[in-house]
């Protein structure tokens, strides 16, 4: 299995080939996961960085977990609090960092493209752990993995990822992703988190979600991002609700076997209902939590093999 | 003294709208005559043109100098150097600087940093409000008696209409021109890109273009309330041009521009967040472009300018929506314009008709013209000769050109202000 990439900085770098790659490879640590040894050396010997210029609980986490059973040594840096106080530049961040020689860099950064420029600046491998409303990879591979589990293919399904689009890079590496394994596409949510743009990207858009959510197989919810906003998206959260929460009403108009997908954290009452998130028989937001370790230890071992080779 | 024949030249006469073969005499710095054959007077240097392109020198409206306050990324001096090098024979400053140009006392300071430096002209242009703030007026009658020859904030939109429409009535009673930068500010803010499919793609902030047609809606309303004299810095959009022509139709005394790199590039050119390719406003798209190189070919566009805003390294090196806009452009300014007229979109004369007659014409300048009596400032260049542009041989003491390591055709062999050689390419 080649894959033929050095650093993982978005999914529209990737053919359905890497894609699949990525997939089957975290297959393989799902199951290694589920045991209680969870330790495998792939990496051991390497020095993975986390450097998170946002904050994240959950990424970071999950990013940390991988490394760790994979056998790196791990180091968090939380950037926020450090040298960017000190009005050090990224690129200046980045030159220290890569003087300390790690074999990969995790990064995650407000601004979109931001990872593509660090990642020009340093010798090692960088994921990209979501930059600014540009991408998130190994979330869209995730939920990829998730779908493909739950639905037994990741191609010809119907999606409807609904909320707020235009603020999300889990959308937009979603929507690559997907489109890229030929499934087809709803975005859904109010026209002013969904801009008509992204009809451009081949996704049939609605802007009435109980329209959107007939027949499709999977609904992706998103978390509303209230941090993100200038302040006037949407008149008031109860209203979102009304019309762009998923309950079981609307749900009810999807297929039969839909399910329920959300990249967290979640805002219940929001943009999603409490009950049906926890309902285990159409909701695997806690599969697509487990899914993310998985999917992140494939991802790092492809990449710190490549740097083996070329070392 | 200046005299000089040139001979065996390609006369590029914007006013005439001619490209014929011929010769031109120079006498005390001013062009003497025009013609087919002229025969040699005496006491004159001869300079056989070898068939390359005589035009008249570029004014370019809108050029930054770091002084005062950011010497470091621009000087007179290096500005100077760049646009006798780049064929602009005047340079008309912005007064965007550190602080900005508000005072009679601070154009006098910039009046002689140019004179001591400055190979070739320099006008200054002044703020219109005090601070660039929108707030209050500067000193518009002391300000044009120390020599400023417009009035602009600009990229900074007046944002009160009270404000703004006072400035523009105040600017027509001392018969002084006005300059703006259309756009709508409240669209527009944090704005890094042009919102399109690019945009989305990349998750840039964008703006619509049609914040540009509002912005411009706007000012020609307050035009015609007031009936003062407006130059447009920089339009860039097609939805902007029918009420363009629809001033101009009116009889408004209204005049626009663009910038060289909204007429050769467009949004695709950031992919990967090339931010050399970070302009203000944000480059647009494709079918913008054309509509307005046709807009320019029409005379409907009048000017174009370099929009020059040298930065420094580090001002770039920065995630997108962080670094600074603007690129330098007086060297590339003409090289980058054949590229129409190697396409085959814009005719010689054409384009310095918008690169020197109209902005001459614009700020009542002499030179821009060919004829006899004008002020001799004119660029020898060869149109066709092809290079691949490496930004570290511009004299800018900033290198920001999104034309760096790309094909360019055309280059300027000489420049020539009131007569004399400021610049020669070995």
């Amino acid at each position: 299995m080649s894959f033929a990439h050095r650093h993982l900085l978005g999914i529209e770098q990737l053919s359905p080939a890497d894609i699949t790659a990525i997939l089957d490879l975290a297959e393989t640590y799902v199951a290694l996961n589920r045991q209680s040894a969870k330790h495998s050396d792939v990496l051991s010997g390497l020095t993975q960085i986390n450097m998170f210029f946002e904050n994240s609980t959950r990424t970071q986490a999950s990013f940390e977990l991988a490394g760790k059973r994979l056998g790196a040594d791990v180091m968090n840096m939380s950037m926020q609090a450090s040298s960017i106080k000190k009005g050090e530049t990224l690129i200046d961040t980045a030159m220290t960092l890569n003087a300390m020689h790690p074999d990969l860099l995790v990064v995650r950064h407000p601004h979109s493209g931001a990872v593509d420029l660090l990642a020009q600046k340093v010798n090692c491998a960088v994921l990209n752990a979501g930059d600014g409303r540009h991408e998130h990879p190994t979330q869209a591979l995730l939920d990829a993995l998730t779908i493909r589990r739950a639905k037994g293919r990741l191609h010809r399904l119907n999606i409807a990822i609904c909320g707020d689009i235009a603020h999300s890079r889990v959308a937009r590496s979603n929507l690559i992703l997907l489109g890229k394994m030929e499934n087809r596409i709803r975005l859904i949510g109010p026209p002013t988190l969904v801009p008509g743009q992204f009809a451009a990207f081949g996704a049939e858009v609605y802007d009435d979600m109980r329209e959107g959510l007939k027949d499709v197989d999977v609904v992706m919810m998103l978390r509303l991002q209230r941090e993100r906003m200038d302040g006037g998206f949407i008149p008031s959260e109860r209203e979102y609700y009304h019309r762009y929460g998923l309950d079981r009403d609307k749900l009810g108009l999807a297929k039969a076997d839909a399910i329920v997908m959300h990249p967290g954290p979640m805002n219940r009452g929001v943009e999603i209902d409490g009950t049906l998130a926890d309902d285990i028989n159409r909701s695997v937001i806690q599969e697509q939590v487990e899914m993310g370790v998985a999917v992140r230890m494939a991802a790092m071992e492809l990449l710190a093999r490549n740097q083996r080779e070329a070392a | 003294m200046s005299n000089i024949l040139f001979t065996n030249a390609r006369l590029i006469d914007p006013e005439a709208g001619t490209d014929e073969r011929g010769a031109l005499l120079v006498e005390g710095g001013r062009i003497v005559a025009q013609g087919h054959e002229i025969g040699v007077p005496e006491h004159v240097e001869v300079v056989d043109c070898g068939g390359k392109c005589l035009a008249p020198g570029i004014v370019d409206i809108g050029v930054k100098v770091g002084e005062p306050g950011e010497r470091h990324k621009e000087s007179f001096k290096s500005a100077g150097l760049a646009a006798a090098a780049g064929g602009v024979t005047t340079i008309i400053t912005r007064p965007d600087t550190h602080p900005a140009i508000d005072t009679p006392e601070a154009l006098e300071f910039v009046t002689r940093r140019a004179q001591a430096d400055t190979p070739v002209n320099v006008l200054p242009m002044a703020a219109l409000t005090k601070g660039r703030q929108g707030r209050e007026m500067t000193e518009i009658g002391f300000l044009l008696d120390a020599g400023a020859v417009a009035f602009t904030d600009c990229d900074h939109v007046v944002a009160n209409t009270k404000v703004f429409s006072r400035a523009l009535t105040y600017a027509r009673s001392c018969g002084a021109l006005v300059i703006a930068h259309p756009q709508e500010p409240g669209l527009s803010e944090g704005a890094a890109a042009t919102s399109g499919k690019f945009a989305a793609l990349y998750g840039l902030p964008a703006v619509s273009p049609m914040a540009e047609r509002m912005g411009l809606d706007r000012d020609i309303a307050l035009l015609e309330m007031t009936g003062a004299k407006y130059h447009a810095d920089q339009i860039t959009t097609a939805r902007a041009l029918p009420a363009l022509e629809r001033a101009k139709k009116n009889g408004l005394d209204i005049t626009a521009g663009t910038s060289i790199h909204h007429l050769t590039l467009n949004e695709l050119d950031v992919s990967g967040y090339r931010t050399f390719f970070k302009v203000k406003p944000p480059l647009r798209s494709e079918e913008d472009r054309q509509a307005v190189i046709e807009a320019v070919r029409t005379g409907l566009i009048d000017t174009i300018s370099s929009m020059h805003t040298p930065q420094d390294e580090e001002s770039k090196r920065l995630p997108f929506e962080e670094a600074a806009s603007g690129a330098v452009a007086l060297e590339t300014l003409l090289p980058a314009a054949l590229r129409l007229y190697h396409a085959g979109q814009l005719d010689l004369p054409t384009l310095f008709r918008a690169m020197a007659l109209n902005p001459a014409r614009r700020l009542g300048l002499a030179s821009g013209r060919m004829s006899a009596g004008t002020p001799a400032d004119l660029v020898l260049f060869d149109p066709d000769v092809p290079f691949v542009l490496d930004r570290f041989t511009l004299k800018s003491k900033s290198q920001n050109t999104p034309f760096d390591g790309q094909r360019m055709q055309g280059r300027v062999l000489a420049t020539y202000v009131a007569g004399l050689p400021v610049y020669r390419r070995d």
